[in-house]
C-alpha cells in the first residue's frame, strides 16, 4: 500500500483576525503562566488581553458584511491532521458573528468583575483566559473535530474555577458540571464520528450540505439524537438541566457570568448550526418535540424560579426558563422565529450576565444572597438598585430593552406553527414579571435595615462592566436591527440551503 | 544463520548486549550514574539504527521464517526502546537508594525489553512463546526487587500467573499446530482459509478451541477482564518504575503479538473472532473503571485504569477493518499505544517522585501537592486529563482515533460503550486532581527530583501535548506500520 503521507504544499488562507480573536486569550494565559507572578501585574495583564480581545471581537462583528452573507473572515490551514482530513478552519456567519461579540463582551465583563480576586489570582486569571479561548473557538470553528476540541477545552477551566474559587458545595457542583457535560459530549463525539465516516469529512460547511443525503451508518434520527444530547445538556433542556442551578450557585461571580452568558449559548448555537442545518428532515419531524420541550423549559423554569430564596439560584432558574424560548424559536423553523431564537441567545447573555454581576455585587457587600435577609438596599446602593431594576425589566421583556425584541420575534415566528405552545410559552413572561419584580421588591425596597447601614454602592471599577452591559441592552432594545440584520442573514441561509425556504 | 539475518535483529541483540554490559559495568564503575548515561546513549543509538532500517528497508524474514522484520516490528521496536529509555531515566532517583544490584536492575529491564522487541517480530508460534518467556521472567524478578512482603508477593504472582497463561497459550498453540500442521503464521492463514462453513462443523472445533485458548493466554498479557486479577496486586507491590514499565511496555508488546497473530494467521478466517474481543473490550473497560472508582491507593487506581485502557485498546482489535478508507482498528491500536505510553508514563513518573517524598501511595496524601510541587502536580493533572480523553492531549486524539475505527467498522455500539466509559473514568481521575489542587497541603516540604527524572517527565509530558495538537505524523506512521500487517507473514 502507498504511504499516505500527504506531501502537498502547506496552505494557509485568511487574514488571521479570527485566529487572533480566538487564540489571543490563550497566549495571554501562557504568558502569565511563564512570566508573571505578582497579583496586580497578572490582573492588569489579563485586563489588557481581554480588552484587546473585546476590541477584536467588535472588529469581527463590524467587518462581517451581512449583505454579502456566507462565511467570512475565514482562516484555514488545510494540513492540520492530514490523515483524518481534519483542518484548522475558522469563520463566522450571520449567526456566529453576534455570538463572537457576545463572548468578547462578557469575557471582558467577567475579567473586570474579578478585580477583587485575591486567592491564587494567577491561576484564576489564567483559567478565565483559557475559557475565553474555548468559547470563542466553539463559535468560530468550521471543522467538527476542531469544534469538539474547543467544546471540551472549556471543561477543565470551569472545573477549576468552580472548585477553587466557588462557594458552598463547590466541589460537588464542579464535578456534577463536569460529568454532565462530559456525558453529553461523549455522545456528541460518537455522532461526529458517524458523520465523519459516513460523509468522509469533518468540515461543518460540507456536512451541512451533504450530511442528510449521505448514507449514514446508523439512522439519521439516532445521529441527530447523539448530537442533540450534547447541546441539550449545555442549553440546558429539561430534564437534563439539573447541573445548572448547582454550578451557577456555587461558581464565583465572573464564572456565573460566563456560564449563563456564553456557555449556555454554545448549546443553542450547536442546535442551530449542527442539528437544524445538517438534519432538516429530522428537525421537521421532531419540531413538535422541540416546541414541547421549549414550553416545558419556559414554564417549569419559571415556576421553580418563583420558589427560590437564593438570589443566584433564582437567576439561574430564570435562565432555564429563558432558554426555553430558544427552543421554541428553533421549532418554528421560520426566519422570524429562528432570528428570535438567535437574538434571544444574545440578549439573554447580556441580561443574565448583568444580573449575575449585580448579584455578585450585592453578595460582596451584604455578605448574603438569601432574599429573606435582604431588604431596603436601594437607599444604600442606589446605582446597583437602579441597574438591577433595568436588568430585571429587560429580563421580563419590557419594550425598549433587548429582551422584548427577542421574545416578540420568537412568539411571532412560533405562533403560526405552534399556536398552543406559543400561548403557553407567553405565559412564562407573566410569571417572569412576578418573580423579577417580587425579588427586586424584597431585596431593594422596603424599610432600610440596620445591619446594612455601612455598606456602600458599587465602586468605579465595578461600574465599568455593568455600564457596558446596560449599554448593550439598551442599544439592542432601541435599535435591534444592529443585530437582526446580521442574524436574519445567517438564519435565512440555513433555511434556504437546508429547508428550501426563502 | 547469515550476517544479513543477524543485522536484521541488531536492535534486539543490541538491547540484550546492553543489558549484559550493565551487569558487568556495575562491577567496575565507581559512580553508578554512568550506568544510566551508558544505557540511554546505547538505546538512542539502537533507536537510530531502527529508524534507519525503517526508512531504508523492505519487510524481510529471517531464521527460517521465525522472525519477520517489517515496519510493524520497527514501530514496536522504537516504541519499546523509547519506553525503556524513559523508564531508566525516571528510575535514577528510585534506584540510587539501592545498596546493591543497580546494574542488575537496569540489566533486567533491558533483557525484558529485548524479549518484547522479539515479540513484535516473531511470526511463528514457538518463537512467540520463547519471546514471551524472555519478556516475563526478568519482569517477575524486577517486581520482586524490593524484597519486601508486597514486592515479593507481586513477583511471585506475576511469575505464577504468567506461567498459567503461558500454559494456556501453549495448549492453544498445540491445538492449532495439530490442526494446521504448521507453526508459521502465514502458513496457518493458508491452512485455515479452506476451513469454513462445512469444514468447521466437521472437526474444526479444535481450531476454535485453540483460538479461544490463545485469546485467554494473550488476555493475561494485556490484562483484559476476566484475566486481570493479577494486575492490581502486582502493580501495587512492584517498584513504581517497574509498574510504569509493566503498564505500558508489556501492554504494547502484548498487543503487538495479539495483532500479528490474529490479523495475519486468522485475518482471512471466516469466523467472527472480532466479536470475542468486542465482549472482552466492554468487560475490561467497565470492570476496570468501576473498580478504579473505589480505590484509595493511586497505584492500584492506575492499575485498574490500565485495565480499562486495555479495554479501549481492544476496541481497535475488535474493529476488523471493513475496507473503508480512514482509520482501521490496528492503526488505531498502534496510535493509542503510542499516546497511552507517553501519558501513562508521565502519570507514573509523578507518582514515583511524589510517593517517595510523601512516603505513601494514598490519594489523600496527594492533598495540596500543587503547592508543594507545582510542576509535578501540573504534569500529573495533564496526564490525568489525557487519560480521561479531554483535549488538547494525546489521550483525546487516541480515543477519537480508536473509537473512530470502531464506527468505521460498523461497531457504533462499541464506540458508545467506550465513550460512556470514559465519562465514568473522569470521576476517579478528577478526584486526584481535586486532592492536588483543592485540598490544603499537609506540609510545605518541596519534592526533590533529579535532572534525569525531569528529562523523562518533560519528554513524556511534552509528547502528550504535541500528540494532542498535531497527531498527524504519528497517525501516518502507525498507518504504515499497520498496513503491512495484512500483507501476510
Amino acid at each position: 500500500m502507498e504511504p499516505s503521507v500527504v506531501t502537498e504544499a502547506v496552505t494557509w488562507q485568511g487574514t488571521g483576525l479570527l485566529s487572533a480573536t480566538v487564540l489571543l486569550p490563550l497566549a495571554g494565559a501562557i504568558f502569565i503562566a511563564l512570566f508573571l507572578r505578582e497579583r496586580r501585574l497578572v490582573r492588569g495583564f489579563a485586563l489588557v488581553v481581554i480588552t484587546v480581545d473585546l476590541l477584536l471581537s467588535l472588529l469581527v462583528f463590524a467587518l462581517y458584511d451581512s449583505s454579502e452573507g456566507g462565511y467570512q473572515l475565514v482562516d484555514r490551514f488545510a494540513n492540520w491532521i492530514p490523515f483524518l482530513k481534519a483542518e484548522y478552519h475558522l469563520g463566522v456567519d450571520g449567526i456566529s458573528a453576534p455570538l463572537v461579540l457576545l463572548a468578547g463582551l462578557l469575557g471582558a465583563a467577567a475579567v473586570w468583575a474579578s478585580w477583587h480576586i485575591e486567592e491564587r489570582a494567577k491561576e484564576y486569571f489564567m483559567w478565565l483566559l483559557v475559557l475565553q479561548t474555548a468559547v470563542m473557538g466553539v463559535f468560530t470553528s468550521l471543522d467538527f473535530l476542531l469544534f469538539f476540541i474547543f467544546w471540551e477545552l472549556e471543561l477543565v477551566p470551569m472545573f477549576f474555577l468552580i472548585s477553587v474559587w466557588g462557594s458552598g458545595r463547590r466541589e460537588y457542583s464542579a464535578m456534577k458540571f463536569l460529568i454532565f457535560t462530559l456525558t453529553g459530549s461523549a455522545f456528541m463525539l460518537v455522532g461526529i464520528l458517524v458523520l465523519y465516516f459516513s460523509a468522509g469529512t469533518f468540515s461543518i460547511v460540507e456536512l451541512t450540505a451533504t450530511a442528510e443525503a449521505a448514507k449514514l451508518l446508523i439512522p439519521a434520527g439516532l445521529v441527530f439524537a447523539f448530537l442533540f444530547v450534547g447541546f441539550a445538556i449545555k442549553l440546558p433542556v429539561w430534564p437534563l438541566h439539573t447541573w445548572l442551578p448547582d454550578a451557577h450557585t456555587d461558581a464565583p461571580t465572573a464564572v456565573s457570568v460566563m456560564l449563563a452568558g456564553v456557555l449556555l449559548k454554545m448549546g443553542g448555537y450547536g442546535i442551530i448550526r449542527i442539528n437544524v442545518a445538517m438534519f432538516p428532515d429530522v428537525t421537521r419531524d421532531i419540531a413538535w418535540l422541540l416546541a414541547t420541550l421549549g414550553v416545558i423549559n419556559v414554564l417549569y423554569g419559571a415556576m421553580v424560579t418563583l420558589r427560590q430564596t437564593d438570589l443566584k439560584r433564582l437567576v439561574a432558574f430564570s435562565s432555564i426558563s429563558h432558554m426555553g424560548y430558544v427552543l421554541l424559536g428553533v421549532a418554528s423553523l421560520g426566519t422570524v422565529g429562528l432570528t428570535g431564537a438567535a437574538l434571544q441567545m444574545f440578549t439573554h447573555g447580556t441580561i443574565t450576565g448583568l444580573l449575575f454581576l449585580l448579584v455578585g455585587l450585592v453578595y460582596d457587600k451584604a455578605h448574603t444572597r438569601h432574599i429573606g435577609d435582604l431588604g431596603g438596599l436601594a437607599s444604600r446602593m442606589p446605582f446597583v438598585a437602579s441597574v438591577f431594576l433595568v436588568a430585571g425589566l429587560a429580563s421580563l421583556g419590557l419594550p425598549g430593552l433587548s429582551g422584548f425584541v427577542a421574545e416578540v420575534l420568537v412568539f411571532l415566528g412560533a405562533f403560526p406553527v405552534w399556536g398552543l405552545a406559543t400561548v403557553l410559552g407567553a405565559f412564562g413572561i407573566v410569571v417572569a414579571a412576578g418573580y423579577i419584580l417580587w425579588m427586586i421588591q424584597r431585596c431593594f425596597f422596603g424599610p432600610a435595615r440596620e445591619r446594612f447601614a455601612h455598606i456602600g454602592d458599587a465602586t468605579l471599577v465595578e461600574m465599568i462592566p455593568v455600564v457596558a452591559l446596560v449599554a448593550a441592552i439598551v442599544v439592542v432594545g432601541v435599535y435591534p436591527r444592529i443585530l437582526t440584520d446580521v442574524l436574519t442573514t445567517g438564519v435565512s441561509e440555513i433555511l434556504t440551503a437546508s429547508f428550501g425556504l426563502g | 544463520m547469515s550476517w544479513r539475518e543477524v543485522s536484521l535483529i541488531l536492535p534486539e541483540v543490541g538491547v540484550i548486549g546492553l543489558g549484559v554490559l550493565m551487569v558487568l559495568a556495575d562491577l567496575v564503575l565507581p559512580r553508578k550514574g554512568w550506568l544510566v548515561v551508558l544505557a540511554v546513549a546505547g538505546l538512542m543509538v539502537l533507536g537510530g539504527i531502527t529508524i534507519g532500517a525503517w526508512v531504508g528497508g523492505e519487510a524481510e524474514t529471517a531464521f527460517f521464517g521465525t522472525l519477520r522484520v517489517d515496519q510493524f516490528s520497527h514501530f514496536f521496536r522504537i516504541l519499546i526502546l523509547g519506553i525503556v529509555a524513559l523508564v531508566i531515566l525516571a528510575s535514577v532517583d528510585y534506584v540510587s537508594h539501592f545498596e546493591r544490584f543497580q546494574g542488575e536492575y537496569y540489566g533486567l529491564l533491558l533483557f525484558s525489553a529485548g524479549g518484547m522487541m522479539f515479540l513484535a517480530s516473531a511470526s511463528e508460534l514457538i518463537s512467540i512463546y520463547l519471546a514471551l518467556e524472555l519478556t516475563t521472567l526478568p519482569l517477575a524478578a524486577l517486581a520482586a526487587f524490593l524484597r519486601g512482603d508486597r514486592s515479593t508477593e507481586a513477583g511471585i504472582k506475576l511469575l505464577l500467573l504468567s506461567a498459567l497463561s503461558s500454559a494456556l497459550l501453549l495448549y492453544g498453540m498445540v491445538l492449532i499446530y495439530g490442526f494446521t500442521g504448521t507453526t508459521h503464521l502465514g502458513a496457518i492463514a493458508t491452512a485455515v482459509q479452506g476451513v469454513a462453513g462445512e469444514g468447521l462443523r466437521s472437526g474444526g472445533y479444535p481450531l476454535l478451541l485453540g483460538m479461544v485458548l490463545l485469546v485467554a493466554g494473550f488476555g493475561f498479557k494485556v490484562s483484559a477482564v476476566p484475566f486481570q486479577m493479577w494486575v492490581p496486586d502486582v502493580y501495587q507491590g512492584a517498584p513504581t518504575p517497574i509498574t510504569a514499565y509493566l503498564s505500558v511496555a508489556s501492554k504494547a508488546a502484548g498487543f503487538a503479538v495479539l495483532l500479528r497473530v490474529f490479523y495475519v494467521a486468522f485475518g482471512q478466517f471466516d469466523v467472527n473472532w472480532g466479536g470475542i474481543f468486542a465482549v472482552l473490550s466492554v468487560l475490561s473497560m467497565t470492570v476496570g473503571n468501576l473498580a478504579a472508582v473505589a480505590q484509595r491507593d493511586i497505584k492500584r487506581m492506575l492499575a485498574y485504569s490500565t485495565i480499562a485502557h486495555g479495554g479501549y485498546l481492544l476496541v481497535g482489535v475488535a474493529a476488523i477493518a471493513s475496507g473503508a478508507p480512514g482509520p482501521t482498528g490496528p492503526t488505531g491500536v498502534l496510535f493509542y499505544l503510542g499516546a497511552y505510553a507517553l501519558t501513562n508514563l508521565a502519570a507514573f513518573f509523578v507518582v514515583i517522585a511524589a510517593s517517595r517524598s510523601l512516603g505513601s501511595d494514598q490519594i489523600q496524601e496527594y492533598a495540596g501537592l500543587a503547592r508543594r510541587a507545582p510542576l509535578l502536580a501540573a504534569c500529573l493533572a495533564f496526564a490525568l486529563v489525557s487519560l480521561t480523553g479531554i483535549p488538547p492531549t494525546a489521550g483525546f486524539m487516541a480515543k477519537v482515533f480508536i473509537f473512530g475505527a470502531a464506527v468505521n467498522s460498523g461497531l457504533v455500539w462499541l464506540a458508545v460503550a467506550g465513550v460512556v466509559n470514559s465519562v465514568l473514568s473522569a470521576y476517579y481521575y478528577m478526584r486526584v486532581i481535586r486532592a492536588m489542587y483543592f485540598a490544603p497541603p499537609s506540609s510545605n516540604e518541596r519534592v526533590p527530583s533529579s535532572l534525569a527524572f525531569r528529562i523523562a517527565l518533560g519528554v513524556s509530558t511534552v509528547g502528550v501535548l504535541a500528540l494532542g495538537l498535531a497527531p498527524g505524523p504519528l497517525m501516518d506512521v502507525a498507518d504504515q506500520a499497520a498496513s503491512l500487517l495484512r500483507a501476510g507473514g
